[in-house]
């Protein structure tokens, strides 16, 4: 398609956002750019940057809604920290982003959206275009509006329409600038507009123009490429992690032979997984969507009760309300996977940002001593082998398990090497045989403590469980002081056995040495990426990033023994780092915390790690 | 006799008797509570039915009421307080064919529980609820409930309370009920037969058990089942029957402009076929509610199945749903679904 040669400048990775108008379709924009960087093979991540209002006043800071992704030719891990191409249709999302783009960013404005009283909603006194704002940018001011309407202006389109093509202009500009084809989307425009062909030639012709119209003026002397990463073989699709838990959990469900039951309640950000599970009636899932979050996890307690993969999806406010049936299910020993999409607290916080700071809540935030197990997710796609890991230990070992993952992995989408159920581990729950003349509600299975699951229907087990203290082994209410001593060991050290199935803790890097970082969830991306850099700087830095929260792996004492420093990176004040000096008391412990509802950015971790290596 | 033909849960040619359903464990209610017969009629209804007795699911909160589960061999779950009907609604819906029985109490479902108490009503749930209504917190030793009456002194309103209790059967025919009744405790037979209405309705059954609780509020629900008062404060309907109460059954309801009023037969020009017959099955909830409403001094309380209207439950509409999802979709596994859409090969 290009008629001029134009040199090539190779980047491993490049991070594009795209930012505009709720109106303006960044979203879609977005994601067609993206798939066109997946099909050629490039690794990727994407955010979508929602404003907190349904309809924010148009053209206002509140109103921006914008995509960011980050595509390369090696792994990538992270949305990226600060954007090299930004695409910004007004100047509300330019005020709002231009602190995001790297100096000498190529930044792509539609100059018709700069008209005086956009600007002015936007908090600009005088236009961007106008003043030194733009100056160490590579900017591309395109009157973009009016170029979308002229290119339609043949085909008799009435000028809304016309102007909500505009992204598609966007889309063309920026296809030129990477060398893209543009077949994949007009493909694209075919199937998502089947019943609307005029559509298509509109998107098409849109699309076509913003590329011709980049050849012409030589948008970029250029072409920016991004060369296919190396990646496993296989088939890939893209996915976010609320989607991937959705589809952990139905997996499980599949594999154990159990039926799914969701019993949920809407909260952003974990309110997708509910929406994706409600489409899988056909996988057998049974969704409730209760009338309060007590409500849901208590009908999941029923439907485990009943034999059922048991499953309640919520963010923190709703794990508060949860906590006194989370405490049922411990003391009924019953499973029960309670997904916790964390997001910025305490009360109602910041819904739609990103925190790990309910650690704390799901280890010990219950009355009584009521152990969990606890996992966590670190990206997106590995969302669905935890959330598959979550329902595995907790239907064979007969223990609720809270599986946290946070916004920024739920929202968050990466490239997804899509597994076999045939390779996924086997899920064995411990079924209680019929008419066993020797069932028993609280027998255990000498390996994992874990008790047989008996459920209604069974010829020959009936039995009542409930919130008393039951006597061991029988299971009849009992208030005997030993046999509560017993029955709370018991429930504590099944959780523990929960290590001798769960994988040892890797270290990244070597096993000794000067700094030994740790984090955990959702923080991998940020983490991995400036360890990395200073490992490649020849520094003396490992990395052990932890799933498996509750319990520990069994090498965890062995991990930190190797380095002269250690240092928990993590996005709340400091709980993980406070739950391993309590089981592993030890001086050399530091901590680096950011609170804000913001991914770590990698130069301030590389600072602050940089730092404990300078003081002595 | 009963006819239980067209229901989802699974039957058994097996007769079963009431020790098939008695658990070794000792009755803790305190002697002369008014539990005790609630727990003997449902022994007696339990064999009856015609279920496998593997099927039957006891569903509690917390509450002396609560207890139920313990008393009964079942399976079953003694949950946590006021959250009964949403643990039930869970069990139903996981497995329809099974019948779920839910004891609880006055404060258990109308106070802490009052959320899931009206919605698994809306929703329809067929799942059967005892719903032991003291007017007291047994359990807790004494504390006003949200059915104890206005002005009555308890623990915690020494000077009486100051608020407006709660009439079952309202809140009941608020949340679209389809399944009400309300019997005495000292009344076996009318417990049983409520019971057995109940388990043949589809949907949520709600029965009102005027339980006493001998320690903590004695004789609470005299003034109206009291053997002294009853003929002339119990209206016990039947459905297809007219509502007639008093010793020689010479009063009864009549509809004048839009109230009911209580009429005696042979004055006034009024015989029996002037008196209003019950409708239990009638889907518009009017009367029943007005019927619900009713209480001394002026009328009678009204005993007996008030309402058991046919509506979809919840458990066969998600059933259905599910059906036509496995019949129509093209994703039949989970290799299906993480194939599905946008997929490609590297
Ligand atoms: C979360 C919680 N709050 C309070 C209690 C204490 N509590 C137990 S039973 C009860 C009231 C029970 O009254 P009701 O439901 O009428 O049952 P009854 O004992 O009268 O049968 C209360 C307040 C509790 N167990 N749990
Ligand atoms: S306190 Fe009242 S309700 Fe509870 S067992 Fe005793 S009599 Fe029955
Ligand atoms: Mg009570």
């Amino acid at each position: 398609m290009t008629k001029k040669k134009r040199p090539v400048i190779e980047r491993e990775s490049v991070v594009v956002k795209f930012v505009g108008d709720s109106g303006d379709g960044m979203q879609l924009t977005g994601g067609m750019f993206s798939d066109v960087a997946a099909l050629v093979g490039n690794d990727l991540a994407t955010f979508p940057d929602f404003p907190a209002e349904i309809r924010a006043p148009q053209n206002t800071v509140a109103g921006v809604s914008g995509f960011q992704m980050h595509m390369g030719s090696s792994k990538i891990y992270t949305t990226g920290d600060l954007v090299d191409v930004l695409v910004a249709m007004n100047p509300a999302s330019l005020k709002a982003n231009l602190k995001w783009a790297k100096k000498g960013a190529t930044i792509l404005l539609d100059t018709d959206a700069f008209d005086e009283k956009s600007v002015e909603k936007a908090g600009y006194k005088v236009s961007p275009l106008d003043d030194d704002t733009l100056e160490t940018y590579h900017a591309i001011k395109s009157p973009m509006t009016m170029l979308t309407k002229e290119s339609l202006k043949d085909m008799g389109v009435d000028n809304k329409t016309a102007e909500r093509s505009k992204n598609m202009f966007a889309l063309g500009i920026l296809f030129y600038i990477f060398n893209r084809d543009l077949k994949p989307s007009f493909k694209y425009f075919e199937t998502k507009f089947k019943k609307k062909p005029e559509l298509v030639e509109i998107n098409k012709v849109v699309l076509q123009q913003g590329y011709n119209y980049a050849e012409t003026i030589e948008a970029l002397e250029s072409v920016i490429q991004v060369s296919p990463a190396h990646m496993e073989k296989g088939r890939y699709r893209n996915i976010t992690g609320n989607v991937a838990t959705a589809w952990g959990l139905l997996a499980a469900a599949e594999k154990s032979g159990r039926p799914l039951f969701l019993g949920s309640y809407p909260i952003t950000p974990a309110t997708e997984i509910l929406m994706e599970l409600s489409k899988h009636k056909s996988l057998g899932a049974k969704v409730f969507q209760a009338e309060d979050e007590i409500a849901g996890i208590c009908s999941s307690i029923g439907a485990s009760f009943t034999g059922s993969l048991a499953c309640t999806t919520t963010s923190g406010p709703g794990l508060s309300l949860k906590s006194e049936a989370i405490g049922l299910a411990v003391i009924t020993e019953l499973p029960l996977v309670i997904v916790n999409v964390q997001r910025g607290g305490p009360s109602t916080g910041l819904p739609t940002k990103s925190e790990q700071s309910d650690l704390y809540q799901a280890l010990f935030g219950r009355n009584g001593e009521c152990p969990v197990i606890v996992v966590a997710a670190s990206t997106a796609e590995n969302c669905f082998y935890f959330a598959y890991m979550a329902a595995k230990l907790s239907l064979e070992h007969m223990t609720p398990t809270i599986l946290l993952t946070d916004g920024y992995l739920g929202f968050g989408s990466t490239l997804f090497r899509i597994p076999k159920m045939k390779d996924m581990p086997a899920i064995n729950p411990p079924m209680a045989e019929a008419n066993d003349p020797d069932y028993k509600p609280y027998r255990r299975n000498p390996e994992t403590l874990a008790r047989q699951w008996a459920i209604p229907g069974t010829e020959g087990l009936r039995h009542r469980i409930g919130g008393l203290e039951k006597e061991n082994i029988i299971g009849t209410v009992s208030t005997d002081p030993m046999n509560h001593q017993i029955m709370t060991d018991l429930r504590a050290a099944k959780v523990e056995k929960v290590a001798d199935f769960i994988p040892e803790q890797e270290i990244e890097g070597a096993p000794e040495g000067d700094l030994l970082v740790i984090s955990w969830g959702g923080t991998y991306g940020s983490v991995h990426s400036a360890v990395k850099q200073m490992q490649n700087e020849g520094k003396s830095v490992s990395l052990a990033h932890f799933n498996y929260i509750m319990p520990l792996p069994k090498n965890t004492g062995k991990v930190l023994q190797g380095f002269k420093k250690i240092v928990v990176c993590e996005l709340n004040s400091g709980q993980f780092v406070n739950y391993l000096k309590m089981k592993f008391p030890m001086p050399n412990f530091h901590q680096f915390n950011k609170v804000q509802g913001l991914p770590f950015m990698i130069n301030e971790l590389t600072d602050r790690f940089n730092q404990l290596l300078e003081e002595k | 006799m009963q006819d239980f033909a067209n229901m989802t849960v699974e039957r058994s040619n097996v007769q079963l008797t009431k020790a098939d359903f008695e658990s070794d464990q000792m009755v803790k209610w305190c002697p002369g509570c008014g539990a005790h017969a609630i727990l003997a009629a449902v022994e007696r209804v339990f064999p009856k039915i015609g279920y496998r007795k593997e099927n039957f699911c006891m569903i509690s909160g917390i509450g002396c009421s609560s207890r139920f589960p313990y008393y009964v061999n079942t399976y079953g779950i003694h949950g946590i307080h006021g959250r009964a009907a949403a643990i039930s609604t869970g069990v139903k819906l996981a497995n329809p064919r099974l019948s779920v029985w839910m004891a609880t109490g006055d404060g258990d479902s109308l106070a802490i529980g009052g959320n899931h108490f009206i919605h698994v009503i809306r929703r329809n749930v067929d799942i059967n609820i005892l719903l032991f209504n003291n007017q007291i917190y047994g359990l807790t030793k004494g504390q006003y409930s949200p059915t104890t009456p206005m002005g009555k002194v308890t623990k915690t309103s020494p000077q009486g309370t100051i608020e407006h209790p709660f009439t079952v059967g309202e809140l009941v025919m608020g949340a679209q009920g389809t399944f009400f009744a309300r019997v005495p405790d000292n009344n076996i037979g009318m417990m049983t037969d409520a019971m057995f209405e109940a388990a043949k309705h589809d949907g949520t059954s709600i029965m009102e058990i005027m339980q006493n609780c001998i320690i903590f509020a004695d004789k609470a629900h005299n003034d109206v089942i009291g053997k002294e008062v009853k003929d002339d404060t119990m209206l016990v309907v039947k459905n297809g029957q007219p509502m007639v109460f008093g010793k020689n059954s010479d009063k009864g309801l009549i509809l004048r402009d839009t109230r009911l009023e209580v009429a005696e037969i042979g004055k006034n020009g009024i015989t029996l076929d002037d008196i209003l017959i019950h409708d239990a099955y009638n889907q518009d909830p009017g009367i029943h509610l007005m019927l619900a409403k009713l209480a001394p001094p002026l009328f009678p309380m009204v005993f007996g199945v008030i309402r058991a209207a046919m509506f979809p439950t919840y458990d066969d509409l998600l059933e259905e749903q599910l059906k036509y999802a496995k019949e129509t979709s093209a994703i039949k596994n989970v290799d299906d679904l993480l194939n599905s859409g946008d997929t490609w090969e590297i």
